[in-house]
């Protein structure tokens, strides 16, 4: 190990340009510590985003060496194999300024996917008893830790290419939606994420898969939510004009 | 999105034809490497079609899938790599179905009646 490491870093917003630092060495160092490093001790204009530290906020994902990950749980020796590492902003979103990404665009695709609950009952009414080892149940379990981070979103080719795309964590956030039997908003929700924007763009590349940091493959739920819409388009639903 | 429902019958069909496709190709592969075995000839080519009605229908499946799968998937491309808006990429997507029939149908139907009468 070195006694320093050669970073550069995104600086400026959509224009910009990388800035090149050399940061101390520390053991077990992760690429937030690097980060933070520079902006407490080299520049403190420098702007990135994060919060828990320890993987739990998914505030803290930025493209390390060319793949999105989480810098809180990213090890330099783990990525900085030739000692050098590159950090910049996120993929696919707009930049704020330097390592800051506006999310906007991203949460705004997990409304329109209808990735919100629709009761169906009231306070008045008995608990839906939902077993662990029910299908549905299983179904929605695979998906349900998603944290928002944009990993998957910025891993997505798809999302480069349309920009309506509503992308890995909007569709896996339906899916687990739609396999909530408490849930009744399923014929808005299919209707929503049906069509060239939704996920029937899907490629199934499993970019998402390759870097979602909670090992979920929204590829799965995709495929899920690619079946349901076909049932429901064969039975007239979906509200489509055609 | 009110094309929720058109554009997932149009992914559906794509799907479907895929899986005719899987079965024609592999039944078109095996029989070109059959038919190889002895050199590849037009004659030879026009005695198995000509008049043979099961041939005729099988390549007319095959073309009608064809006609159905390529064409949307070009229109996917179309729509993620260049600006032509939605009308225009499936304008093409309806001329590019319409020529691969044409084409399809010319050629199975010369096939099938080439020879006839000789």
């Amino acid at each position: 190990m070195t006694n320093t490491i050669k970073v550069s870093v995104w600086r400026g917003a959509e224009e910009g340009e990388f800035a090149q630092y050399e940061v101390p060495r520390q053991p077990s160092q992760t690429v937030l510590d690097v980060i933070t490093y520079i902006q407490r001790h080299i520049d403190p204009t420098l702007s990135y985003r994060f919060a828990c530290r320890v993987g739990v906020c998914g505030s803290c994902a930025m493209t390390v060496n060319g793949k999105p990950r989480w810098t809180c749980r990213t090890h330099v020796d783990k990525v900085a194999l030739d000692g050098t590492l590159q950090v910049a902003p996120l993929r696919n979103l707009e930049v704020v300024k330097d390592l800051a990404c506006d999310m906007t665009t991203f949460f705004d695709k997990m409304n329109r996917a209808e990735g919100k609950f629709h009761p169906t009952k009231s306070r008045d009414d008995d608990f839906d008893f939902v077993l662990p080892d029910d299908a549905k149940r299983k179904q929605a379990s695979a998906g349900i830790e998603c944290i928002g981070c944009g990993v998957c979103y910025a891993a997505c080719d798809i999302v480069e290419w349309n920009k309506d795309y509503l992308g890995p964590a909007a569709l896996n956030r339906a899916w687990t939606l739609v396999n909530d039997v408490r849930d009744g908003g399923n014929d808005e929700r299919l209707a929503a994420v049906s069509g060239d924007a939704g996920c029937h763009a899907c490629h199934s590349q499993q970019g998402c898969v390759e870097h979602c940091p909670k090992h979920i493959s929204p590829t799965r739920a995709i495929a899920g939510l690619k079946r349901a819409t076909v049932k429901a388009a064969i039975k007239g639903m979906l509200g489509g004009d055609d | 999105m009110s094309n929720a429902r058109l554009e997932t019958r149009i992914w559906a069909l794509q799907r479907a034809t895929a899986a005719v496709l899987a079965f024609c190709v592999f039944v078109h592969l095996g029989m070109i490497i059959y038919a190889v075995q002895d050199g590849l000839s037009a004659a030879e080519i026009i005695s198995r079609i000509s008049g043979n009605l099961a041939w005729l229908a099988f390549y007319a499946v095959f073309i009608v899938a064809v006609a159905l799968h390529a064409p949307i998937g070009i229109r996917v491309i179309l729509n993620e790599m260049t600006n032509l808006s939605r009308k225009q990429t499936h304008l093409i997507m309806a001329a590019l179905c319409l020529i691969i029939l044409v084409m399809g149908f010319r050629a199975i139907i010369g096939l099938y009646t080439a020879g006839a009468g000789a």
